[in-house]
């Protein structure tokens, strides 16, 4: 029986991706490699002030001192670092004052994607920053928003009109010198979204980012930095897709979140990025360092992710539970099909008293995919009342894949209640059985089980982007037959 | 409606049915007794297209066509249902989502629009009542944490939802009180109408007490070797399997 589901899984692996074409357009970008000259060039290309050059150089000569993490249960190839391009952008004429300057090429590319950068075509409510490659290129809503005080732009204008804001921000939640990856993005980010919501405000739509690699050759490392001031709320929620290449290209991100006192920060993200074909070849590195500062009290950090892309994830959204009565949450469905590979989890680290977090781990492996959950639950000495709920399953497609599980818990605080779960299933041929017999074909059977194994995760997700994510899901495992 | 003829069939390698011939008219209600291990549940598990199975040669005709050739969720749409023996639990995927999902497949498959929400809601609900199910277990994951009776409750419901012309009940009664059973053959029954049929699997006689069949069978050691009325069941009840065991030796 084993031998029959394996010779199914054979079978059927086309899962297609969408998203794999590549738009010509002209590209300004930089000669290959990485030194000291390219941080400069990047930086001068942007006309940055020097406190921010200062920041680039600093991490760079960090950057030359560290090694690449190798503690994750992933397989990386070697990757040359001076093969990479740092910077590409796409061509377009500068100060663009209204949508109808916009290259055609670069509209029709987010067409394409589903992300219409007309106002009026949008999905109702929420706010779109478009990146592609190093820069980004629209961001819809920004006069709407500005009513209510909203501060929501790309990161290097930011820099330009805000750069008080910025400098108090930058590098506070993760430091220049954190990890390899997120040192390497302090020297070279090139663009990304930045956000304020001031005192008091609740932000009326969703916002989001979207983020397209399309270039070859290059690495994407951009940087969002998210700040809610006391009272504040906003839901945001990041996209992204790749063109299909034979190559693996890297994406090295950073996200900085802030919650000052009583303001709460939800952030989703859809991760769709090429994860390489049935073979495994090419396909994203996507190494990322995401992490929030509950920095005010009853402030509140929430991560919802969809990991569906990338040949390999690196990735652990974690909350520093700063404020008492701070809350920490941390949702996640990550799936690996073919020859994906995802090392991903979370940190919550208790500080203040009576700081909160939760921890809802989902990982999907099918093909040949290798899945791990990695977490750490910290409590540190004086937080008193702290308390952890932590739940890790796994469900496994066939036979030829694996999930791992990483809990690490320091707990400093005797008060401190800490609780893991973990479950590890497997989608038997007498539940498929079971569904065909109701006539429920077996494709449409693997959606029902996986989508009601996900559901917890993909329903904290906002509406509009919970259906598409179902959809990915369903995408992702075509053809993995168990 | 179902012609059975010389079904032969083997799990791995190992023969199991060995020419089983009979025939279920539209209307009819047809039991199927035997021992353990005389391979009823593998003809009902050939029937509903389950592959652990091979037929190693005869034929079925359900309706006109070759069953044997169609996959499990079209004999599905096409009417057949299996009342599972061990209902199998699907941990996340709510009875309603499950059973929507399946009630708009045969919808699809008829070429009628998937039901309204509203309309399938009503539909749960009438035939809870027609089954006596709790309401609760509907909002319950598939068969998750149900009791024995509860799970083969839960199998006459999906049977009502789907409004099966054959349906395929494999040992429904084992494992249930007497209310339990009361309620399940009450089902059974409401749910019978002239022109659809049932086939009983059962190893007792006491669910034929309940439900009346026209034909009965027993099955034993891979072949029908008795087939007569409803009177047969109840020789069977007093005299034990021995004796059938007994004649099929000595001839």
């Amino acid at each position: 029986m084993e031998k029959d589901q394996d010779k199914l899984l054979n079978d059927v692996t086309s899962g297609e991706y969408k998203y794999g074409f590549y738009t010509d357009i002209e590209t300004d970008s930089i000669a290959r490699g990485l030194t000291e000259d390219t941080v400069k060039l990047i930086s001068a290309k942007k006309s940055e002030p020097d406190w921010l050059l200062d920041f680039r150089l600093k991490s760079f000569r960090q950057w030359q001192t560290m090694k690449m993490p190798a503690w994750a249960n992933l397989k990386i190839p070697h990757i040359d670092y001076q093969d990479i391009i740092y910077y590409a952008a796409p061509r377009q004429r500068p100060a663009l004052a209204s949508l109808d300057e916009l290259d055609p090429e670069l509209k029709k590319t987010f067409d394409k994607l589903g992300i219409p950068l007309e106002e009026q075509k949008h999905l109702a409510g929420v706010a779109v920053d478009a990146v592609m490659d190093s820069v980004s290129v629209k961001t819809t809503f920004r006069e709407t928003l500005a009513e209510s005080g909203i501060i929501f732009c790309s990161f290097s204008e930011a820099v330009k009109e805000y750069p008080e804001l910025v400098r108090r921000y930058l590098g506070t939640v993760v430091p220049y010198t954190d990890n390899f990856f997120a040192t390497l993005n302090s020297a070279v980010f090139s663009d990304g979204s930045f956000c304020y919501i001031p005192k008091g405000v609740r932000c009326p739509m969703e916002l989001s980012t979207y983020f397209r690699i399309n270039a070859a050759n290059t690495g994407q490392f951009e940087r969002t930095l998210l700040v809610a001031d006391e009272e504040a709320y906003v839901s945001y929620l990041e996209g992204c897709t790749a063109p299909m290449r034979d190559e693996n290209q890297l994406h090295a991100a950073v996200v900085e979140i802030i919650a000052e006192n009583n303001a709460e920060v939800k952030y989703s993200t859809v991760q769709n990025w090429y994860p390489g074909d049935k073979d495994g070849k090419g396909g994203i590195f996507n190494f990322v360092t995401k992490r929030g500062m509950c920095r005010g009290e009853n402030s509140k950090i929430s991560w919802t992710q969809v990991e569906t892309g990338s040949a390999i994830t690196w990735k652990y959204p974690s909350c520093i539970l700063k404020g008492d009565n701070s809350t920490g949450e941390f949702y996640s469905v990550a799936v690996t099909n073919h020859h994906q590979q995802a090392d991903t989890g979370t940190k919550m680290i208790h500080i203040g008293k009576n700081t909160k977090s939760t921890i809802v781990s989902k990982g999907i492996s099918a093909g040949l995919g290798q899945n791990s959950y990695r977490g750490l639950v910290k409590v540190l000495r004086n937080a008193s009342g702290a308390r952890n709920f932590s739940q890790c399953d796994s469900l496994l497609l066939g036979s030829r894949c694996g999930a791992h599980t990483f809990p690490y818990i320091e707990v400093d605080n005797q008060t401190a209640i800490v609780e893991h779960e973990a479950t590890t299933s497997k989608i038997g041929e007498d539940q498929i059985f079971y569904c065909n017999q109701r006539g429920i074909s077996t494709e449409d059977a693997i959606a029902l089980i996986v989508n009601g194994y996900a559901r917890e995760v993909i329903n904290k997700l906002p509406m509009e982007f919970a259906v598409e994510a179902q959809k990915l899901l369903q995408i992702s495992l075509e053809g993995s037959v168990g | 409606m179902l012609i059975i003829s010389n079904l032969n069939a083997s799990i791995d390698g190992k023969s199991i049915l060995k020419g089983i011939s009979l025939e279920v008219k539209a209307g009819e209600v047809h039991a199927i007794m035997g021992p353990n291990g005389s391979g009823k549940s593998t003809l009902a598990a050939v029937l509903a297209g389950r592959e652990f199975a091979q037929v190693t040669e005869g034929t079925v005709t359900y309706m006109g066509r070759n069953l044997l050739e169609m996959p499990a969720e079209d004999r599905a749409r096409e009417g057949i249902f299996l009342g599972f023996q061990y209902p199998i639990e699907i941990p996340g995927v709510s009875m309603v989502n499950f059973m929507k999902t399946a009630v708009n497949e045969h919808r699809k498959y008829k070429g009628l629009e998937p039901l309204s929400a509203s309309d399938f809601l009503k539909l749960m609900r009438d035939k809870k009542e027609l089954v006596e199910i709790d309401s609760k277990l509907a909002n319950r994951s598939v068969n998750e944490g149900f009791s024995g009776g509860e799970k083969k409750k839960n199998e006459i419901f999906q049977m009502a939802m789907l409004e099966p012309r054959l349906a395929i009940l494999d040992e429904t009664d084992s494992g249930l009180d007497i209310d339990a059973l009361r309620i399940v053959a009450n089902g059974v029954n409401k749910l019978k109408k002239p022109d659809n049929s049932t086939i009983v699997i059962t190893h007792y006689q006491r669910l034929l007490d309940y439900i009346v069949p026209d034909v009965v069978h027993v099955l034993y050691d891979g072949r029908i070797v008795r087939t007569a009325g409803k009177e047969l069941a109840l020789e069977l009840e007093a005299k034990g399997y021995d004796w059938i065991r007994k004649e099929v030796n000595n001839s």
